[in-house]
């Protein structure tokens, strides 16, 4: 999006730098991890039973789709759907590299098809439609196959009368599909509105960072909107915010602490913490009566 | 009116001769000399070097000409088509964004309610219109203005113009993401007519954020883009001087578009852009307002919309692999 400029870049190439970084700050037995933060060492094994939390500092390291989709969902319960809706190339698009290539690289890279995975799951026994974006492929990126694969999602949390929970985390919409890939933000956002007539609940949970298109689509519809602590949360990119405004911007800026005191999210909640609020949360919905019927007549 | 300096270098040899000519005409007249001969023969050459101008201009020519000082703005538009326009203000929570217009007006006597975003045509005007980059004000004015035509039973005309949103902390600090995202849900079941014009530059969610209808139109040099040539340059090519190749690369021409299934309709500009001839370029976009308008007002509300919901749920190109 032209909000967020080079800023998109930054990130991407951050990104990658401190993916290369990390590999290389990690002692010979790859043991420890070095905290971007607050710069500790914490032994990696320690890192996973925390859910990738810094003990030191809170910060809270980026973690995969799958992560949070084992994160969440009751055990076992995650069945992927439309794994099969894939990007191709719509505009024939190349900058310094081919977009196809670039695809291939992130599918290769991550092990993942798409930015998003999507299916059906079981948070604390109540069937929800489920979507976990992921940054490591080609910055979460909002692109053709994205919005079809949420779209469907919400298609299926309407035939089911299930709630609609998404993990946001994306850079923006993908440049390489130009403006087929803004027309996602509508096209999702529809679908969205389609699924608020049947009175379905949807949880938005932003991490870091969740900007741009996506920002100023889905993951601010949510009925309710969590947000991870220390996530940035916003439209446009801080930096071009400070090349438009010529001005160093406020420490905090963009952070999640930010978006809840301007009544942007609902919440912050640490990733510890995500799947019993989301328990909590959906089991109020539960209680509404058209959920009730739903569920009864459907028994998923 | 603009000065010289506001033509694009393209644009100027096709001026240059225009000037001549007029020179030649005006001596003419005064002096009551005859240069029929010379005047026949500089129109002849006008009209092969437009030919040869106009014919084949690239994305990024046509970037410039989206973007052009003396482009007609969507006021001008409101003018030249409605013969009735009550300007309206405020988005009733904050402050009036100057960057969005909107109001009542009628076109053909018809009713309609107009939202747009609204450049300046110079330095004071855009440090007033803010350079025709709305606030979450904007936006929530315009949703404002849909829900006061939605109540009235009133077609609704958008016209979009805007580089995009405004990346202020201002912005962001009141929700920015929520304003635009909002109003794509809420376009989505606006349950009356919605026809949208794009007539200079579509900038990505600023634009999308009141482009959201039953019909796209676009006239025939705008631009519609997920992000501009040269913040897209910047990022994948690392420099912002490869905006050319960037705005190539985006597809972001109404031709582009309309091939793209994108827009609805591509609404064409008189030789040389829509500001060669204000008044031309108005009327073609008026016959295309009111055809749509007319059609779409016979369906009903159960069919609008649910045309409206398929027409963004066919949005994309994908695989099944
Ligand atoms: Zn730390």
């Amino acid at each position: 999006m032209a909000e967020e400029t080079e800023d998109r870049g930054s990130w991407l190439a951050k990104t990658s730098e401190s993916l290369k970084a990390k590999k290389k700050r990690e002692l010979p037995n790859g043991l420890w991890v070095k905290c971007d933060e607050c710069q500790e060492f914490i032994y990696q094994k320690e890192l996973e039973r925390t859910y990738w939390i810094c003990r030191k500092c809170g910060y809270h390291f980026r973690i995969s789709a799958k992560g949070y989709i084992d994160l969440l969902s009751d055990s076992g319960s995650f069945q992927e759907h439309f794994s099969e809706i894939i990007s191709c190339d719509p505009l024939k698009f190349r900058d310094s590299k081919k977009y196809v290539d670039r695809l291939k690289q992130a599918r290769e890279k991550t092990g993942l098809k798409e930015s998003i995975t999507t299916g059906r799951s079981r948070v604390g026994g109540h069937p929800v439609g489920l979507g976990a974006m992921d940054f490591a492929f080609l910055g979460g990126s909002l692109a053709s196959a994205v919005g079809e694969k949420i779209t469907l999602l919400i298609e299926l949390c309407i035939d089911y009368g299930m709630p609609l929970v998404i993990v946001c985390s994306s850079g923006g919409a993908r440049m390489q599909e130009g403006i087929l890939s803004l027309m996602q933000m509508a096209k999702v956002s529809s679908s969205l509105a389609a699924l608020a007539q049947k009175r379905l609940p949807y949880v938005s949970i932003l991490t870091n960072p969740t900007t741009a298109g996506v920002s100023a689509s889905y993951a601010s519809l949510g009925d309710i909107i969590i947000a991870e602590p220390g996530a940035l949360v916003g439209f446009a990119g801080p930096r071009v915010i400070e090349q438009t405004i010529n001005q160093e911007l406020p420490p905090g800026f963009q952070r999640s602490e930010f978006a809840l005191e301007h009544g942007m999210v609902d919440m912050i909640v640490t990733r510890g913490e995500l799947r019993s609020t989301l328990i909590r949360i959906l089991d109020f919905f539960q209680k509404t009566t058209r959920l009730w019927e739903r569920d009864a007549a459907s028994q998923v | 009116m603009a000065t010289d300096s506001t033509w694009l270098d393209f644009e100027k040899p096709i001026i240059e001769l225009e000037r001549r000519m007029q020179d030649l005409k005006d001596f003419g007249s005064k002096e009551s000399i005859e240069f029929s001969a010379e005047l026949k023969r500089l129109e002849h050459r006008l009209a092969k070097l437009k030919e040869e101008i106009y014919s084949g201009l690239s994305s990024w020519q046509k970037v410039q000409l989206a973007r052009h000082p003396r482009r007609p703005y969507t006021l001008d538009y409101v003018e030249s088509i409605c013969s009735y326009f009550v300007e309206l203000h405020g988005d009733r929570t904050f402050r009036d964004d100057k960057a969005v217009i909107g109001g009542l007006a009628e076109i053909e006597g018809r009713p309609i309610m107009v939202i747009g975003q609204q450049k300046g045509r110079n330095t004071k005007e855009n440090l007033y219109r803010n350079f025709g980059m709305p606030h979450p004000e904007g936006y929530r004015k315009a949703l404002r203005l849909m829900h006061v035509a939605v109540k009235f039973n009133c077609p609704i005309v958008s016209f979009i113009d805007t580089p995009g949103a405004f990346p202020g902390v201002g912005a962001e600090e009141r929700g920015q993401s929520e304003a635009i995202a909002r109003n794509l849900r809420e376009m989505a079941t606006v349950p009356v007519p919605f026809v949208v014009a794009v007539i200079g530059e579509g900038g990505s969610g600023g634009a999308l954020a009141m482009a959201v209808g039953d019909a796209i139109l676009m006239m025939e040099n705008a631009i519609y883009s997920v992000i501009t040539p040269e913040g897209c340059a910047a990022i994948l090519w690392r420099d912002r001087a490869r905006a050319p190749q960037a705005a190539e690369a985006l597809r972001l021409t109404a031709t582009d578009l309309h091939e793209l299934g994108v827009v609805d309709e591509l609404v064409p500009e008189p030789l040389g852009g829509a500001h060669r001839d204000v008044t031309s370029a108005a009327a073609t976009l008026k016959e295309a307002l009111l055809r749509w308008l007319d059609d779409l007002s016979r369906l009903s509300t159960e069919e609008l919309l649910s045309r409206r919901a398929a027409k963004y749920r066919a949005m994309g190109v994908f695989e099944r692999g």
